[in-house]
């Protein structure tokens, strides 16, 4: 597992993993402020087209990105400068299965790995199909964070944990980014389960929007996951943004941190 | 039994035809299409369910489609005699509905409650929601508010059929943003929701499970061809978008060595320019649940596609033809626009038959391969739509005021 990012969970505390999408507003700016905000695990979005697994939000950062004409490249800079300026914050590169092999998997895998990226999450390539990323990613020494759902039932777990590594993200309610939040009792008893289950840190994410959910969570959890409520924050403030990310995360990051992790492994 | 070499044997255990297709999907839909494909395999092995699909087949489609000799287009072609399988004389005018009657009875199987489907020009929606009104299921269909706009008459059918159409207003407002919004409202009700999905694309199983509902086109069409003329014909042609008319006719054909195959893609304004060839322009991808050729660019961003007929409109198609081309098996070509609509005024005036847009793709590559092929050779075009839906389309196109 990457250094970094076996930190980033080993501090005695939960972890804070915000998402932003590449290329929507001044990213570089709007991941600084997330870092000194308290951020603890950046997770950062490779736009695409047909971004099918997310809400409103996200769909629309993905567009405004791809027509500000980021390209494959442009998000794997960003990343690498972002390395430059902060050695030691996990990044992680999160994203739909198509730009991630169109050069094949071994390019993509060795870009990022030479970009500083720790980790990568594709949303729709599952196990049954960890032949078109996982082994190359494995081999540039990437963690496969793959996630695990309510659907995800005990005789599947095993299949989804085969390979992972990173952190497990549990999308803590069948659906897309942004919309509902699922109640914590449910999400209790989840991440006991995968916590039964694996020895990785479990973070949980979709429908996290205030500090409140996000402290609620971080009871039980190793990580919460915030992105929608951030992506808007690009939406509605523009070049403005990065004072506004960086309280929410500040707030966030306070609500998360102050759970300690009695029932974190 | 298939041969190891039969090209009827695909796709594998895990849903690969060669090096496409497959099952990439959201984790939360995972166990879903695990269940589903379970789900098929009983009912494959049920013969009560093999026996209600051919009721309905015969009752309620209208099945067996005839198999038609075109005797005026064949002359006016000069060459190679043309048969047509009628598949526009089906209920609801277009092969479609085979697929949605096997899939629906899958859904009831299942105890599903609800169907939700996505469509472009309309025919798929429209034959979900017969079947939906028909077992008596609430019906949801998602449509591209372009496609919405430019198809009103399958809109109010839908309506009058019962089922609730939901303009989908993401990317560029057509068939794939229908489908992107199709699959999240289906990650959202898994445990109640089964997703009809209108072509051989899609996650294992849909590529299979299509391909096996609309195969009853080439089996019949096989059947009535040696009934008629004693013989297999030379080459089947028809049209693709996603391509379940074409596998549906080629299926049953490709172990028969001596019979050829063209699959017609839409070539739009041009190749060079906006078209909906995935095989010809295209570059394999994962798109919607399967690896198979899309449009799309350097950085794996998928293209939008363009094809007066709303039916091809579709940027990928499904994997099993993506394969067939690779083995060489399945020869594929593309028909642009202006070809389409020429083909289409030509089979009006020689048969008395008004094509769908889609069908007059096949029509157009037909009229070009006559012309080299014997007198007594047999082509076989699968006419898989009619044309009523377009009449509006194509005066557009002609320059004529409705």
């Amino acid at each position: 597992m990457s250094q970094r990012l076996a930190s980033a969970f080993a501090r005695g505390r939960p972890a804070l993993v915000c998402f932003l999408t590449a290329g929507d507003g001044d990213t570089a700016s709007n991941l600084d402020a997330l870092v000194a905000g308290g951020a603890d695990v950046i997770e950062l979005g490779m736009p695409f087209t047909d971004p099918m697994a997310d809400g409103p939000a996200i769909q629309a950062a993905n567009i405004r990105s791809l027509a500000a004409g980021t390209t494959n490249r442009d998000v794997l800079l960003i990343a690498n400068e972002f390395r430059e300026r902060h050695p030691d914050v996990p990044l992680v590169l999160m994203g739909y299965a198509n730009p991630m092999i169109r050069r094949g998997p071994e390019w993509f895998a060795s870009e990022a790995s030479a970009c500083g990226v720790d980790g990568v999450i594709c949303v729709d390539i599952p196990p049954e199909e960890d032949d078109a990323l996982g082994p190359a990613l494995r081999d540039a020494g990437i963690d496969l964070i793959r996630l695990a759902t309510p659907t995800t039932d005990a005789r599947r777990l095993p299949t989804v944990l085969e390979g992972s590594s990173g952190f497990v993200y549990y999308v803590s309610v069948a659906g897309i980014t942004g919309l509902q939040q699922a109640n914590t009792a449910s999400i209790e008893s989840a991440v006991a389960r995968l916590k039964a289950a694996t020895d990785l840190p479990i973070a949980v994410g979709f429908g996290v929007r205030t500090p409140e959910q996000a402290g609620a969570i971080a009871r039980v959890a190793d990580g919460v996951v915030v992105g929608s409520a951030l992506v808007e924050l690009v939406e509605h403030h523009g070049v403005h943004a990065p004072e506004h990310i960086r309280a929410l995360t500040a707030s966030l990051a306070e609500a998360v941190h102050a759970q300690n992790k009695e029932i974190a492994g | 039994m298939n041969s190891p070499n039969s090209f009827r044997n695909q796709p594998d255990e895990r849903g690969h035809f060669g090096g496409y297709g497959g099952r990439y999907v959201a984790e939360t839909l995972m166990p879903l299409i695990l269940e589903l494909e379970a789900a098929y395999r009983a009912a494959q092995a049920d013969p009560s369910f093999q026996a209600e699909f051919d009721d309905l087949m015969a009752n309620y489609v209208g099945r067996p489609s005839p198999l038609y000799f075109a005797p005026r287009l064949t002359e006016a072609l000069g060459g190679a005699q043309i048969w047509f399988k009628r598949d526009e004389l089906n209920h609801t005018g277009a092969h479609k509905i085979n697929n949605c009657i096997g899939q629906i009875l899958l859904a009831i199987r299942m105890g599903k409650k609800k169907i939700i489907a996505e469509t472009g020009a309309g025919q798929h929606g429209v034959a979900t929601a017969t079947v939906c009104a028909r077992f008596g299921l609430p019906c949801t269909i998602f449509m591209g508010a372009t496609d919405v706009s430019r198809q009103q008459p399958n809109v109010f059918r839908m309506k009058l059929l019962g089922a609730e159409v939901i303009p989908v207003t993401s990317g560029a407002a057509t068939l794939k943003d229908a489908m992107n919004e199709a699959l999240r409202h289906w990650v959202a009700n898994v445990e109640d929701t089964f997703y009809i999905i209108g072509t051989a694309a899609g996650p294992h199983p849909y590529p299979e499970m299509v391909r096996d509902f609309q195969s009853v086109i080439g089996k019949e069409a096989r059947a009535q061809m040696l009934e008629r003329t004693g013989r297999l014909p030379d080459l089947l042609v028809a049209a693709i978008g996603g391509g379940s008319n074409a596998i549906g006719l080629f299926h049953p054909f490709l172990d028969d060595a001596e019979v050829k195959m063209l699959g017609v893609e839409a070539a739009g304004h041009g190749l060079d320019k906006q078209h909906a060839a995935s095989l010809a322009g295209g570059f394999p991808g994962v798109l919607h649940g399967n690896k198979t050729y899309l449009l799309q660019d350097e950085d794996g961003q998928i293209a939008e596609a363009h094809s007066i007929s709303a039916g091809l409109d579709y940027p990928g198609i499904g994997p099993e033809h993506a394969w067939l081309k690779e083995t060489g098996r399945v020869e594929y070509t593309a028909i642009d626009d202006n070809e389409a609509l020429d083909a289409f005024q030509i089979l009006c005036r020689t048969e008395g038959i008004i094509p769908a847009l889609e069908p007059s793709h096949a029509i157009a590559a037909v009229a070009r391969r006559a012309k080299e092929m014997d007198r007594d050779a047999i082509i076989l075009a699968n006419l898989c739509g009619r044309g009523d839906k377009d009449i509006f389309t194509v005066a557009e196109a002609l320059g004529v005021e409705m």
